[in-house]
């Protein structure tokens, strides 16, 4: 009665060093039969898929985060530590624990794996690129190094489509015992060594490894940097040139939904929710899809590379200027995109104020949301004029706002960071061996993220878009009456409301209204000023836009564009981010800290340029 | 000598690593990393604007690490015997 039912699932974790290539393993056993969570009560990512041997045994299986040590100095390592051991509350221990070492650089994995089996638990060892170990006159002796472990050892590729099948064979066999752990205290660095020397013999001397060559420019002071910027610049050329026709596709395909729902459904409230609020709202953030999926693809090809760490080695020492690491710069260049990835890539900073300086400065980075309202603001108000023959105003204020936002993260992050002053500031990063990113976990990594964006669209944004649309749509005008609608909502009087606050700065009463959806995402902002200038019916955001451009000159001094824009640097009211904010940290304090001071910052510097603006 | 100071390009051989307070996890995670007695290390890279953090390379693997931590690690660059300066006083 009490056997376990044949069709319980063999539950096996994936564990290992950063850089073994356990997620292309992962990938290469699951498939897109992934699921990304938490593990409960902590914010570090969980990964599990599901997958059959050939033998038609069902497997359940982890990609735990990678260790260097089963003593943990970040809490991605904390986790991995504790499933391994059985004593991660809400977590069962795995059956298997699948240890994976690259076998180009068993000098450093193959200590962890000694770790793990000093817990005594069942284990095979997954030798993964066999492949390049072999290419580099590498000839390892797998039945002795089994014999050493006292656990199986089978070779894997993970980038190749075959590349799993001893493992596969391996979980089709009966499990292996778990092996016997040394001594405790035992030497594992000498044991590593005296393996090493028993099964593996080299068939020809190394060359000159290719890092080295590649190292030897990208590495370089010089050099180095101009590398750096030149695929930055590319980047973001990516980011904002190439995506603007799929853009431009995505609006057009949004307003024609929005006309066909129009036209099926009599007029009224339903009619002006479905398509003023919720395709209208998600539209104008779908429509940022293109941009944040260039944006990432870039960013996993630069880390699947292998480029990633050694361009924050580039950076560390402007990093340090802010008291920082380079660690902090990977989230802040996905802050670029969004600052919900953003904030949620600082989970890769060991150190814990070092991650939460970076969480408050990453809301600074200018991201695309804040892009349309940039390129309207500018298009209305800064003439298109060359500077010094080359470079074009618009252009320069552009740059301008982006370097602001910069500037400013730098400054608050130094005042931030003053408070933990005494504590020593670690970098000591692994510089990977470069590798030729895989189209498949590139693939695979991109549509997660789409996945994630679009369910923060699909939830807390259309759920907001409503509330704001309820707020600018009711009460209704009564009969005769004149003026835009939203005058008379409950949007339009706390519009009204703000003015006191908002009139140093040289808001109306009209940017006070499209402040408040703009709570729910920065570009909503454009639409809502639309709504207010009472121009054009739903759809066809790009007209709207074009519309406002020419219009908004009659209604606005430069003075307070310019307010507008400097306000716009900072935009402390991202609810998506402030949401993320409070899931990261589990702290509201933080949350208060962020909004506040972003606030505050956004209104200081507003209230400067308007005053400044208004002497010119 | 210490990891910090070592010129570029030059190799050496490392006696060990000191902790810099009680309980160090840098030193402990740099005796994990491999920095351990009689390894070759050798700095491959020095950081642009005062070089630092640097770049060594153990075995085959590389790592980025600032001056203030490469200090911990005790080197000699007499490949043949150990450098009697550098062991630690009775």
């Amino acid at each position: 009665m009490n056997m376990i039912p044949p069709t319980r699932a063999l539950r096996i974790a994936l564990v290992g060093n950063p850089n073994c290539g356990k997620t292309a393993l992962f990938n290469l056993l699951t498939g897109s039969r992934q699921k990304v969570a938490n593990y409960a009560g902590a914010t570090v990512e969980r990964k599990e898929g599901r997958f059959t041997t050939p033998q038609g045994h069902a497997i359940q299986v982890l990609d735990l985060p990678g260790a260097y040590s089963l003593v943990a100095t970040s809490p991605d390592e904390a986790v991995t530590r504790d499933i391994c051991a059985g004593t991660y509350r809400g977590e069962a221990a795995p059956d298997l624990l699948v240890c994976v070492a690259d076998a180009t650089n068993l000098r450093l994995h193959l200590r962890f794996v000694l770790e793990m089996r000093q817990l005594g638990r069942p284990m095979v060892l997954a030798l993964n690129m066999i492949d390049a170990a072999r290419r580099k006159g590498m000839d390892i002796d797998l039945p002795r190094l089994a014999a050493e472990l006292g656990a199986p050892v089978v070779a894997t590729v993970g980038i190749r489509r075959n590349g799993a099948r001893d493992l596969l064979a391996q979980l089709d066999a009966p499990p292996p015992p778990a092996p016997t752990p040394l001594p405790p205290d035992t030497d594992l660095h000498a044991i590593v060594r005296r393996i090493l020397g028993e099964c593996v013999t080299r068939t020809h001397p190394v060359s000159g490894a290719i890092e080295d060559r590649l190292d030897r420019w990208v590495l370089h002071p010089v050099w180095g940097p101009v590398i750096l910027t030149v695929l930055l610049f590319v980047m973001f050329q990516a980011v904002f040139a190439w995506a603007q026709p799929l853009m431009d596709g995505i609006d057009a395909g949004m307003g024609w939904i929005g006309e066909q729902v129009g036209h099926l459904l009599p007029d009224g409230a339903l009619r002006s929710l479905l398509v003023n609020g919720i395709i209208a709202g998600a539209g104008s953030v779908v429509t940022f899809l293109p941009q944040i999926l260039i944006l990432f693809l870039w960013i996993l090809v630069l880390e699947e590379s292998g480029y990633l760490p050694r361009a924050a080695f580039l950076l560390d020492p402007i990093m340090s200027l802010a008291g920082l690491s380079g660690r902090s710069f990977i989230p802040l260049l996905s802050s670029f995109a969004c600052a919900v990835p953003g904030i949620m890539a600082t989970r890769t900073i060991q150190n814990p104020r070092d991650r939460l300086v970076t969480i408050l400065i990453a809301p600074l980075m200018t991201c695309s949301a804040r892009l349309p309202v940039y390129t309207l603001l500018i298009g209305a108000f800064v003439p298109q004029r060359a500077v010094w023959g080359v470079l074009n105003m618009q252009g320069l204020v552009l740059f301008g706002l982006y370097a602001a936002g910069i500037l400013s993260a730098l400054l608050v992050a130094r005042i931030a960071r003053r408070g933990g002053r005494g504590q020593e500031a670690a970098l000591l990063m692994e510089l990977p061996a470069y590798r030729l990113p895989n189209p498949r976990d590139l693939l695979l990594g991109l549509t997660e993220r789409a996945r994630i964006f679009l369910r923060r669209v699909g939830t807390t944004i259309v759920s907001l878009t409503v509330l704001l649309w309820a707020l600018s749509s009711f009460p209704a005008p009564p009969a005769g009456a004149t003026g835009p609608a939203i005058d008379w909502s409950l949007a339009g009087r706390i519009g009204h409301l703000m003015l006191p606050i908002f009139a140093p700065l040289g808001f109306n009463w009209q940017i006070c209204v499209a402040l408040i959806p703009g709570l729910a995402a920065r570009e909503v902002a454009v639409g809502a000023l639309a709504t207010v200038y009472a121009i054009g019916d739903a759809g066809a955001d790009t007209d709207q836009a074009a519309m406002l451009g020419h219009l908004l000159p009659a209604h606005w001094s430069v003075a307070t564009a310019l307010s507008l824009l400097a306000w716009y640097v900072y935009a402390p009211q991202c609810v998506a981010t402030l949401a993320v904010i409070r899931r990261e940290t589990a702290s509201w304090r933080v949350v208060a800290i962020t909004a506040g001071y972003l606030f505050a910052l956004a209104y200081v510097t507003a209230l400067l340029t308007y005053r400044l603006a208004l002497l010119f | 000598m210490r990891l910090s100071e070592l010129p570029r390009g030059v190799e050496a051989i490392i006696e060990r690593v000191e902790d810099a307070r009680h309980p160090d996890p840098v030193a402990r995670r740099l005796r994990e990393l491999g920095f351990v007695p009689d390894e070759a290390v050798r700095i491959v890279a020095t950081a642009p604007m005062g070089g630092d953090p640097i770049a060594v390379r153990i075995g085959f693997t590389r790592f980025a690490l600032r001056r203030e931590e490469a200090a911990r690690v005790i080197v000699r660059t007499d490949l043949s015997r150990p450098d009697p300066q550098a062991r630690p006083h009775p």
